[in-house]
Formats: structure tokens, sequence, C-alpha cells
């Protein structure tokens, strides 16, 4: 046995050695996540141009943002963007997952390719449906070689509808995954629930409607939750698939901060746009995280 | 989890269930759409591109736009390929995957097992950071890695990648350790085991499949990043952002078929992944979202 003195240190460690190992995760964190946000809030209020300055302007970088035409764009194509990803995603995938819940045939290859999107990098879905949205090569080419020499489909290259396009890649990307979550929630429906309502004589209809689809309540704030977040960071997709363009008319916010920031020097400005990104999230994520949080405890 | 035993106990009739098979099939159909084109179009010389049709099967089979894709192509100003920048990813990817994992299981096994004053709030702060927009952190992210000399090297995109990936990784091993019953670990400390040994003995033996949920969510995310990578790449530019600059390029004329090539290499280690290991990808997503 230890002398009492080393015994009391090697306890002593043993109480404090879990809150070290903890603390640098707690210190990079705390510097890399908050810290940070500290200083891009610091610098939307700031003249800086192409490096930081600290030369106070108080609002000027707001209100120079909400006068920007091309911000106005990126607002109304996020809310464009996002309503509609959300909406079409969480159908689609509603719809997959009710429907290979009825004892399909081949389900176990079906949720696969349902999937695998998931899996890719936006950069090689929007290289993917760029080339095949390109009304030179891709499906206006294809359809007019199998004798429908009117079709016309050049979404990609116009400028009011190039947005929708960008829809259709993000949808194709992530409805599975929807799939795959409102599936897992159907899953866990206890079927003593379904079969009671039967012998009260319910419509496959109104199962669904009245039963089903309240009990994925849960599924659908997941899907939510993830869905907008994902939208409201989409960068890739967009540069990938068009650009930004044609001209600006594909802008979001993400790609509106970047080359506010970095191409046209206009850090300031830059921050700003960054600031209100991240409220934005925020004002989803933290309740619901609250919420998760609490009902653990 | 999600396994595909329990079925409804819903039945449907003969014509409902030919309309259902059809609109699976036809969704099938769309999800390996992008897939065929892609495998197709990389296979068939130039021409059979601009003056054919996308859909169709290649005339003449051939394998040098992978080749130039790989090798050759030109990528921003230099006629590479993507072999530099693949290898960029795999050293950016290996370490930075393995440290964000063995960060996350320490500190999940602390948060559930070590529990302390303010716990909850730590846990709270990092699953916050797996949420934010990374616009918020670039411009601070670009002074500190100008400030450290990591700008533009592989290793500054490692510490990156590592930074904002030990909230999802903690998150994961949280989870997974706090179904672990704490009475074994009181156990093993009244026999005197420290805190390193119960987790060498006890916890490490049985995290295998939270392992590989969190190794390939972080390799899935980190592979196919591309806003850190362009941000901060530099001349250690990951594959993504080569890529985009090969498919970007307004230079010259557009090789279809090279940028296809190239799109499917960009994409083969996390689709390689994803068939070796679907099951644990898709846990990932999902204790990704639904936390619980």
């Amino acid at each position: 046995m230890a002398a009492p003195g080393t015994a009391d240190f090697r306890t002593q460690l043993q109480d404090w050695l879990p809150k070290l190992v903890l603390a640098p995760s707690l210190a990079v964190t705390l510097l890399f996540v908050y810290g940070f946000i500290l200083f891009t809030i610091v610098l939307s209020f700031t003249g800086s141009k192409m490096l930081p300055r600290f030369t106070w302007v108080g609002f000027e970088n707001y209100e120079k943002l909400f006068a920007l035409p091309a911000w106005h764009t990126a607002i109304a194509n996020i809310a464009i963007f996002a309503s509609l990803y959300i909406v079409i995603c969480t159908a689609i995938g509603l719809m997959l997952a009710i429907f290979l819940d009825q004892k399909i045939r081949g389900e176990g290859m079906l949720r696969p390719i349902y999937l695998y999107p998931m899996a890719l990098s936006f950069i090689v879905t929007g290289t993917a449906w760029k080339w095949f949205l390109d009304p030179g090569i891709g499906l206006q080419n294809v359809m007019r070689q199998w004798g429908w020499e009117s079709f016309t489909f050049t979404w990609i290259k116009d400028s009011e509808m190039a947005i929708y396009t960008i829809v259709l890649a993000a949808v194709w990307q992530t409805s599975g995954f929807v799939m795959a979550m409102f599936l897992a929630g159907l899953r866990g429906i206890d079927n003593e629930i379904l079969k009671a309502a039967q012998i009260d004589g319910a419509s496959n209809w109104q199962l669904y409607r009245r039963i089903v689809i309240p009990l994925l309540r849960p599924a659908f704030l997941s899907a939510f939750v993830i869905l907008s977040h994902l939208a409201i960071k989409s960068y890739d997709l967009v540069v990938a698939l068009t650009g930004g363009g044609p001209g600006r008319a594909t802008e979001m916010p993400a790609t509106f901060m970047y080359s506010y920031t970095f191409t046209r020097n206009q850090m300031g400005i830059g921050a700003s746009s960054a600031v209100i990104m991240l409220m934005t999230i925020a004002a989803i994520m933290v309740p619901y995280l609250y919420a998760e949080l609490k009902e653990k405890k | 989890m999600s396994a595909a035993s329990q079925d409804t106990a819903v039945s449907t009739g003969r014509v409902t269930r030919t309309f259902l098979y059809l609109v699976l099939i036809l969704f099938a159909l769309f999800y390996l759409l992008p897939l065929y084109v892609m495998g197709v179009n990389s296979v068939k010389p130039l021409s059979e591109i601009t003056g054919g049709n996308m859909m169709a099967l290649p005339q003449i089979w051939t394998l040098a736009p992978w080749r130039s894709a790989w090798s050759t192509a030109q990528i921003g100003v230099e006629p590479t390929g993507l072999k530099p920048y693949f290898l960029n990813s795999i050293l950016m990817v290996v370490p930075a995957v393995a440290i964000s994992t063995v960060v996350g299981a320490l500190n999940g096994y602390i948060l559930t097992k070590w529990r302390f004053r303010g716990d909850t709030w730590v846990f709270g702060l990092m699953l916050f950071s797996c949420f934010i927009p990374f616009q918020i952190v670039l411009i601070p992210m670009a002074v500190v890695l100008g400030k450290l000399g990591l700008a533009g090297t592989v290793s500054g995109l490692i510490l990156v990648h590592v930074v904002y990936g030990i909230g999802f990784t903690t998150l994961y091993f949280r989870n997974y350790y706090a179904a672990f019953p704490t009475e074994l670990i009181r156990a093993a400390q009244i026999d005197g085991a420290g805190f390193f040994r119960i987790f060498w003995r006890i916890l490490l033996p049985v995290s295998g499949p939270i392992a590989v949920v969190s190794v390939i969510w972080q390799f899935t995310n980190i592979w196919n990043d591309f806003l850190f990578g362009v941000s901060f790449g530099g001349t250690s530019q990951p594959m993504t952002v080569a890529l985009n600059n090969l498919v970007q390029s307004s230079t010259g004329v557009k090789e279809y078929n090279v940028h296809f090539a190239g799109a499917i290499l960009a994409a083969l280690p996390t689709l390689f992944v994803y068939i070796v290991a679907g099951r644990y990808f898709v846990r990932g997503l999902m204790a990704g979202s639904v936390k619980g």
C-alpha cells in the first residue's frame, strides 16, 4: 500500500483526470466555435475590407447588406429553396417509407438505392446534374433524339428557373435519407394500435391520416430540423451546379458570404451576412437541442 | 434500429400493390439515373456525348477519360489530373478521422461515466457546434491558420476537420455509452481500476459498433467537404475542390467524359464505404438527427 500522502494524490488525480482529458475539447470548442463566432460578430460591426480591421462602424454593414440587391436575391432564393426542398423531401420521404413498409418484396434492394446519394459529395451531385440538365447534351438533347423534337428544358440556363434545378438535385440527394428516418419511425409503431383501428373499420387512408402520421411527429420534427439546417448551409451544391448563375440568379446566403468576404474584399459585409445565417439556424436549432437535452436529464 | 423485420399490419389489395411497386421502381430509377449517366458517359469518346445521346451505351468503349481524369487533365493551371488531390484527401482524411474519433470516445466516456456539475452544459456547447453554419468561422479561421503557419497545408485542414468534427463524435459516443451500465464502472473503481484502465478494459471492447459509425460519418463528411477545402486548401486542395476546378474550367473544350470519370473518382471512396458498411452509415445519419 502506498503512503497516505501519495494515496491522496492518486485519488485527487483520479478526480481531476476526467476533467483534464475533457478540457482540451472544451477549450477548442470555446475558442474555435464560440470565440470565432464572437470574432465574426465583432467584425460585422467594423469597416473591415480585405483584412480584419477594428474600426467601429456600428450597424453600417447591416444597413448596406439589406440595401444590396444581391442579398435580396439570396434571401428570396433561400426562401424558395428551403421551403420547396423541405416540403418535397418530406413528402417523397414519407411516401416512399409508407410504400416500402407494405411488406414489399425487394425492400432490401430498394432501400440502399434510395439512400446512396447521401454518401456522395454535393460537388459530385452538382457535376452529374449540371451536365444532365445541360440543354446541349443532357435531357433536352436526349428527348429530341428520341423523337420529341419540340421538347425544351432549359431551366439551368434560365435565371427565373435555375433555382428549381438546385431544388431538384438537393431533393435527389437527401430524400432517401428522409425516407430512412420515416421508415424507422414506422417500424417503431405498435401494430396492435393498427389492428385495433382496423377492427373498428378504419380504411387504410384513415389509418394513415388519423393514426400513423400523427404518431410520426418526432420523425417530422427531426426531418424538419436536419433539412432546414442543410438548406441554410447549402454552398457546395450551388457552386457545382450553377456557380450562383446564370448571372447571379441562384445566389444564396452561403455563396454571398463567400464572395463578399474573399473575392470582393467586403469583409465587414460578409461577416454581417454570416451573422444573419447563424441567427437563422440558431433560432431553429437552439430550442430543438434544448428540448432534446432536457428530456434526457 | 430500423431493422427490416417488423412490417406494418396494414393490408393492401392487388391494384394498390401494383401501384406501390410501380412508384417504388420509378423512384429507384430516378435515384440511379445520375449514376448511370456518369458511368456510361465516362467510358465514351467525347464525340459520342456532344454528337450523340447521353442515355445511350457507348459505341466505342474507352478508358481514356478515366486515365485523363486521373493523371493528365488540367486542374487549375497544372495538367496533373486528380491523382495528387486524391492523395491530399487521403492524407487529410485518415488522421482527421482517427483523432476526432478517439477524442470523441474519451469525451463520451467522461460525459456519461464521470459526470460533474455542468456536464450537460459542456455537452450542449459541443452539440450546438455541430450545427453552426461554417460561414460564421471562416474569417477568424483564415486568420488563425495564417498565424499558425498552417494556411494552405494538409495539417491545417486536419486541424479544422478535427475541431468541427469532435461535436459529432462526442455525440455518438455519449449516446452509446449512456446505455452502458454505470454499476460496472463503479465496481471496477472499487477494485482499484483507474480512469484509463476502465476505459481501456471495459468500455473500449464494447465500442466496436459506435466506432464504426463514427469513423464512417467522419470519413464521409471530411472526404465530401468542399467549403473548408476551398477556403483553406491553398496548394493542398482536397479532391472535391479539384473536381470542381476541373468541371468549371472555362478554357478549352469541355471534356464531359473526363468530368464524369473525375466525379466518379471523387465519389468512389465514400460509395465504397457505403456499399461495404451501409448499415452503419444509416445508423450514423440517424444518430446525428434523432438524438436518442
